[in-house]
């Protein structure tokens, strides 16, 4: 009789990366079925003109490459990002701004840099910040989240539709009319114009802690990350070094000047803390690779938003954070490679 | 302590998976023991060192047990014919092995008589011997380590007796899925393992003994522990382990039992541990014991492409085929035979590969992993989170795909066990193990050739050395001539130049 030859081990592998990016999408949804319910639609309009230009941008620049173009594409890595995206963008965006950062993030920030697993940057947060830059005014468009009682005005989905493929709003309507001032802009301008934190926070947009719908969006989001880290698709070194990183310094600074500084849970569930902790910073191609090293990289992503927050003039800084994290991956994985067994160590080599 | 109380009092061993142990099957029924089979193949090197030297000849009847091929040089052991019989050839035939797929092997025809050699006196009880005597009377038995690495056991104790040592480490883990030889052969033969032990324990002069058995064993541990309440020896422990893949390999068994790193590079004796398979005691002592050499091992039969797993006894030397035939043959799932366990074993292309000592279990299985379906490396440092020797697999494996031999020894490519865990938790389907074994293997080749230029550029230069030598000596010699010449005077010279004028004459009056 006659057998194939094959090389050990002979077990088949027991994950794959489509699987893996499966799962982060599962972990999503939760989240982004309380930012359709917070947000609207546009949420949705967003993902789908995401999903398109990253699937898009993907297959051409794998056909470019000569790579296979199929294989590649169901590994659902594109439309991971096409999700982050999403997350990322304010719930009324205009097609083409969409579109222009998930064709930068997938186009420039990952292929260019050799596709899946070669690129240093967050494919996501490079197109965030492109579109954030190059497109302030509609970047800093945020509609209010729905509050039932208060001076609400929820877009209808065509409406939605509308802004979405034109940019424009409806007759009766005006910019100035729908959109309210995030959390974090409220704090960071108030702080700015003298005013005390605890008379910030009585805003009916502020919510209970983080900011009127964020923190259930991040309640939510807290859910989907639970469930990766329990089924092992992340590891809690990265969420952890995220959140303590930016509740220490918020939380020395609440303590001593607690007029002027927004309360760590405020620091944690606005903006896209929780997003950053459990989707973004976890991302396994640009983020540290050994425990320690994520321990520090999430620590460093952690205190950069605080620092952005507190001394930047962005209002919220995870996108910053995170690049500049990236960019300090190759020295973090440099200096804290893990002692190999049997190897000598410092403390063996002058102890004994 | 010789109850046998179960201990989990361990170091830190890293990483490792915790994998289906697929074992119910085999482990279901009692040891086979097979029938001798028509033909013996006897690799002449089933042990790592130097091949055994063949010392029968063709057509020359053997007997059971009797010395066929002797050890040959420092590193070495002997082959015993596992049957009578008639030596049919002496010829390369396929084997497994981790390189090449033939070896030269003495072809027995069995007569089916099985009759044993008549030992030249009766074995003496092994305390009556010394130490070393004990080590040199192991080496004549042809045992060599039977967990799979096939150290020849005798020159592993003289290397050991050298070191000061605490423990002796006996491993009956058996941790990797499918292979359950070593827990049938507790569970069946806990007192030769026992006896082993003591051997041992007099072979090194050493006055603790752990017998060490992972936790999804209980069978094994209740034989093992009645049997070292039987025997009420206070030197010997019994200490159970958890089950995760690979505490069973010798410097991960050494770093979970005594919480010491085994020194890279180094063996476990740096850490004043030796450690030896359930087997190889076995062996031992019916070798010390009842004069029987390595002529025969329990061998797991295990796989979906099995009719019926089980153990089988059969003699060294009985081709696989006809083991899986003893165990109602292949299904139609049969795809893939590996001599060895899943994860570290040697795939065949042909059941016509002799069992030899090495072989701890038969395995065919009924799917192959595919070829060139890896996608690229994510970074996601699962391989680095198992990995045993907290090597980082990715950083490996990029370095080996760019050939980076400084990077690779940096990384400590040559602390990789090649146990495989790597490679299953990829999600990318990299296959890390086999370009790591390459990537040795071109190391060493490297290494090989650049031995090889130094041989010769050291030949190259003392042949320089010698001709300039001669050369300056025959100058010597000329100007010596020349010296004596000119004190002699000149009658002397008259004298030179008559004499070679007629050596002159002389030469043309020949021709």
């Amino acid at each position: 009789m006659e057998f194939e030859r094959r090389e050990a081990p002979f077990l088949a592998p027991t994950t794959d990366v489509a699987a893996i990016m499966r799962h982060v999408l599962y972990a999503l949804v939760p989240a982004g079925i309380a930012y359709v319910w917070y947000f609207g639609a546009g949420f949705v309009f967003n993902l789908i003109v995401a999903g398109v230009f990253c699937i898009l941008g993907e297959a051409v620049m794998l056909r470019l490459r000569g790579r296979p173009v199929e294989v590649t594409l169901i590994d659902f890595s594109a439309l991971v990002t096409a999700a982050l995206l999403a997350f990322a963008m304010p719930a009324l965006t205009p097609w083409w701004v969409t579109a222009t950062a998930a064709l930068f993030g997938i186009v420039v920030a990952k292929h260019l840099y050799g596709g899946l697993g070669y690129n240093l940057f967050n494919p996501a947060m490079v197109g965030y910040v492109v579109v954030l830059i190059a497109f302030p005014l509609h970047m800093n468009l945020w509609i209010a989240p729905r509050m039932g009682d208060l001076d609400y005005q929820m877009l209808t989905i065509a409406e939605t539709a509308v802004f979405t493929l034109t940019g424009s709003f409806p007759d009766s309507l005006s910019f100035d009319a729908i959109s309210r001032a995030t959390p974090l802009d409220i704090v960071k301008s108030g702080l700015n114009n003298m005013r005390t934190f605890d008379e910030l926070r009585v805003y009916p947009m502020m919510g209970n802690f983080g900011g009127r719908g964020w923190e259930w969006i991040g309640n939510f989001t807290v859910m989907g990350g639970a469930w990766l880290l329990l089924r092992k698709i992340i590891r809690w070194q990265i969420p952890f070094g995220v959140l303590t990183g930016l509740l220490i310094p918020s939380s020395i600074m609440y303590f001593l000047v607690p007029s002027i500084s927004p309360s760590p849970g405020f620091h944690l569930f606005s903006g896209g803390t929780i997003l950053c902790a459990f989707f973004i910073a976890t991302d396994p191609v640009s983020a540290a690779t050994s425990d320690k090293g994520r321990l520090i990289y999430g620590i460093g992503i952690g205190l950069l938003i605080f620092a952005i927050r507190e001394w930047g003039s962005y209002a919220d800084g995870v996108a910053f954070a995170v690049l500049l994290m990236n960019m300090a991956v190759p020295t973090i994985d440099y200096l804290t490679k893990p002692h190999i067994v049997g190897h000598p160590t410092k403390k063996r080599k002058s102890g004994q | 302590m010789s109850s046998g109380a179960a201990t989990y009092d361990l170091g830190n061993l890293h990483g490792g998976l915790r994998l289906d142990d697929e074992k119910a099957a085999s482990t279901a029924v009692a040891v086979q023991v097979l029938p001798i089979p028509q033909q013996l193949i006897l690799p002449i090197q089933q042990h790592v060192g130097e091949p055994a030297h063949p010392i029968v000849g063709i057509g020359e009847h053997v007997l059971k047990g009797q010395l066929i091929a002797e050890a040959d040089g420092s590193l070495s052991a002997p082959v015993h014919a596992s049957s009578s019989g008639k030596v049919l050839a002496i010829e390369p035939w396929p084997v497994s092995r981790r390189r090449g797929d033939s070896a030269p092997c003495i072809v027995i025809e069995c007569d089916g008589e099985d009759q044993a050699i008549v030992p030249v006196d009766a074995p003496a009880p092994f305390n009556t011997l010394t130490p070393d005597a004990l080590r040199q009377q192991i080496l004549a038995g042809g045992i060599v380590g039977l967990g799979g690495a096939v150290f020849p056991t005798g020159q592993k104790l003289m290397q050991a007796a050298t070191m000061p040592l605490e423990h002796l480490i006996l491993n009956g883990v058996e941790c990797e899925p499918y292979i359950s030889c070593d827990d049938l052969l507790m569970r069946e033969q806990a007192a030769e393992v026992l006896g082993g032990a003591q051997i041992l324990m007099h072979a090194l002069n050493v006055t603790g003994c752990f017998v060490v058995i992972e936790s999804d064993k209980p069978e094994a541990i209740a034989a093992i522990g009645e049997a070292m309440a039987m025997l009420d020896d206070a030197r010997i422990t019994l200490k159970q382990i958890p089950t995760i893949y690979p505490s069973g390999g010798e410097d991960q068994l050494v770093q979970l039992v005594t919480n010491r790193e085994v020194p890279s590079g180094g063996l476990p004796t740096d850490v004043g541990c030796v450690v030896h398979n359930v087997g190889t005691a076995a062996a031992i002592y019916r070798w010390i014991c009842d004069g029987e050499p390595l002529i025969s091992r329990i061998t797991t039969v295990s796989g979906p492409g099995v009719a019926t797993p089980m153990n089988v006894v059969a003699r060294i030397g009985t081709t696989v085929g006809d083991i899986i035939a003893s165990a109602g043959g292949y299904t139609d799932q049969a795809v893939q035979l590996i001599i060895g366990g899943p994860m570290c074993g040697k795939s065949v292309t042909t059941d016509d590969v002799p069992l030899v000592k090495a072989t701890n279990c038969i395995l065919v299985l009924n799917q192959t992993r595919p070829i060139g379906a890896e996608q690229p490396c994510i970074r996601c440092g699962e391989c680095a989170t198992v990995c045993p020797i907290q090597l980082l697999p990715q950083q490996l494996f990029w370095h080996a795909s760019a050939d980076n031999e400084d990077k690779l020894r940096a990384h400590g490519l040559t602390d990789c066990i090649e146990c495989g865990c790597c490679d299953l938790v990829c999600p990318s389907h990299i296959p890390l193990t086999a370009s790591f074994r390459n990537a040795k293997a071109r190391i060493q080749e490297l290494a090989d050739e650049k031995a090889r230029a130094e041989r010769a550029r050291i030949r190259f230069e003392s042949r320089n050395e010698r001709i300039e030598n001669e050369k300056r000596q025959r100058e010597a010699e000329l100007a010596e001539q020349k010296q004596s010449a000119l004190s002699a005077g000149s009658a002397a010279i008259a004298d030179i130049l008559e004499r070679q004028k007629r050596k002159h004459d002389d030469q043309e009056g020949d021709e």
